[in-house]
């Protein structure tokens, strides 16, 4: 009797052993995934720094040159990989869109949480989250017989540019920074609002002066998500965009992003040559500026705590 | 028991692919050939009709781009690399290594947008277009309309052969690049005053070829060599082709495959071209 107590007691019982089960299972699971990204960011910084050190370009020309032809080489012999155009490219066409879409995605939240959260949001809500569905291809395809000849017509040029990309990306982003924004201003404190009216505010200057400012880092996390989309979509902009690797002087004049030289590069290049590592400095270019999203991020989240 | 079963499935989700994986290979034999997007809708018809001529054979065929071809061939993940280019032109291929196997002939053409009516351009003329001396059609007898050149992306095998054998390996303008044959048909039918170039299957009414030097861009043309935008289609093995991957090449040679599929696809027949040009652009009349 005795004996079979003490057994049981210092036998590791069955909650034990599937807790301990458990435990390797989700450990496994997450040592598999820190893998992984431990070796993406292994293989695209291993590949994009070869440009560095074994091709021989300067970094500092990297940023600043403006010929982008990694295939052939400079008078100094080292490949001509100036990546300017790109890095102007696709910031324009990020901070452009984000723009043009703050206003828009805000003015939806607001109405889907304040102005008519019942009827609005019923209808505003499927409509958003449709959008965010529809596959990326789609919308370069529209931007390509919709949006390029509406440019083409409307400001000159061929239709192809900044301005194209811009106004698909617009679309691309609204909805993930109306849903965030939407989040964002449903989180702000219920007495807030009513503290405002009862003090005699008007529903506009209770939006204006008190949800809107309280949700403030909340709406600037929504915008910095929509950016971060925004710089790392390639299809629908590499459709709308012209793909040349020059600077643009207008907004109409074709361009290029990092995303898209690197889709269009990628299969015609053999891997280890120097074009090919060229673009692999642009993958870990856009690594890198996701990584510093991330912080940005992180960094607004930290101060918007209610 | 919850959890062992949550095991048992995960153990068979895991073993799955693996016994999908010899599951595949026990059924027969299968080959991949991987590269030239231009090449692809040869290779893939071929590979279909061999498929049904000998059921539990596979060929799978990828794009991806003639770089990639190489690469792959070069590092032996593939059985066959198709190329537009000579092994010998690519940068960071060791040629030595490869077998090359010329299947078909591809003639090259220069299309514009359908509203300018432009019919003949002289190579002059056509060097000026792409280098950017000649911005407006006006300059060269068209209407009054900027010029838009819609190139391919750098590397690309049509746009390699296109510059050597039709701009005489000037440098060409920056400009707009497009990766697919595809879309630069879609931009050149839609923009005006537009003007890139592509293989003669691609091809439709949705655009409009021209002359060079008053010579038009036809098969007969190219198998004469007198149009000279033309390159061959390879497809590269590693070393000396051996079962199934020797089998599909040589039935890819057939007679049958090249005048009935190769000709269909809008391709030139190998064995109809009445010249041979060497690596080194040097030209056998083989007729």
């Amino acid at each position: 009797m005795n004996d079979e107590i003490k057994e049981k007691l210092l036998k590791k019982s069955r909650a034990t052993r599937s807790e301990f089960r458990g435990r390797i299972i989700s450990f496994v699971c997450t040592a598999i995934i820190v893998t992984v990204v431990v070796s993406i960011f292994y293989f695209v910084a291993s590949k994009g720094l070869a440009t560095f050190f074994s091709n021989k370009v300067n970094l500092w020309d990297f940023l600043s040159k403006t010929i982008w032809n990694p295939g052939s080489t400079d008078s100094h012999g080292s490949p001509q990989a100036g990546a300017l155009p790109m890095i102007v490219g696709s910031f324009a066409v990020t901070i452009l869109s984000a723009v043009i879409a703050t206003p828009f995605a805000i003015a939806t939240a607001v109405f889907m949480t304040e102005i008519s959260p019942n009827k609005g949001y019923k209808i505003l809500q499927p409509v958003t989250e449709l959008l965010v569905g529809i596959p990326s291809v789609v919308y370069g395809f529209i931007g390509l017989s919709v949006v390029v000849p509406f440019v083409r017509h409307t400001f000159g040029g061929t239709g192809f540019g900044i301005l194209a990309g811009t106004f698909v990306l617009f679309v691309m982003i609204l909805p993930t920074v109306t849903s965030m924004s939407v989040d964002a201003l449903r989180a702000v404190p219920r007495y807030y609002r009513e503290a405002s009216l009862a003090l005699g505010a008007t529903r506009w200057q209770t939006i204006y002066k008190v949800v809107l400012r309280s949700s403030a880092p909340g709406l600037a996390t929504a915008v910095v998500f929509g950016m971060s989309r925004a710089f790392g979509e390639a299809l629908a902009v590499q459709m709308v965009i012209g793909n040349a690797a020059l600077l643009p002087h207008n907004l109409v004049s074709p361009a290029s992003t990092l995303t898209s030289v690197l889709t269009m590069g990628m299969g015609n290049t053999v891997m280890g040559s120097a074009a090919n590592n060229a673009l692999w400095s642009l993958a870990l270019l856009l690594l890198l500026m996701s990584l510093v999203f991330n912080l940005v991020i992180n960094k607004i989240a930290k101060r918007g705590k209610f | 028991m919850k959890k062992r079963i949550f095991i048992l499935l995960g153990l068979v989700f895991l073993g799955l692919p693996l016994t999908a994986c010899q599951a595949n290979s026990t059924d027969g034999q299968s080959i991949t050939a991987v590269g030239s997007s231009a090449l692809q809708p040869l290779v893939e018809a071929v590979g279909e009709d061999y498929t049904e001529a000998n059921s539990g054979n596979f060929i799978n065929v990828q794009g991806g781009g003639t770089g990639t071809g190489l690469s792959q061939i070069q590092e032996g993940a593939v059985d066959i690399g198709n190329s537009d280019l000579y092994a010998e032109q690519k940068k960071g291929i060791d040629a030595k290594k490869l077998t090359d196997h010329k299947v078909a002939v591809v003639g090259i053409t220069p299309v514009i947008n359908k509203s300018l009516k432009i019919n003949n351009l002289t190579t002059k003329q056509l060097i000026g277009i792409f280098t950017g001396e000649i911005t407006n059609w006006q300059q060269i007898g068209g209407p009054n309309v900027p010029v838009v050149v819609i190139n391919r992306a750098q590397g690309s095998g049509t746009r390699v052969t296109f510059e050597r054998w039709a701009l005489e390996n000037r440098t060409v303008l920056q400009t707009q690049e497009q990766d697919s044959t595809g879309m630069v048909r879609q931009i050149v039918a839609s923009t005006p005053g537009a003007i890139s170039y592509m293989a003669f299957a691609y091809v439709d009414n949705s655009i409009k070829t021209i002359s060079i030097d008053g010579v038009q861009p036809t098969n007969k043309n190219v198998q004469s060599d007198k149009w000279k935008i033309w390159s061959y289609e390879h497809m590269y093995t590693k070393g000396e082709p051996t079962g199934l991957t020797k089998t599909f090449i040589n039935h890819m040679l057939s007679d049958d495959v090249q005048n009935n599929i190769v000709s269909k696809l809008g391709y030139i027949p190998i064995n109809q071209m009445e010249v041979t040009r060497h690596l080194n652009d040097e030209l056998q009349v083989s007729k």
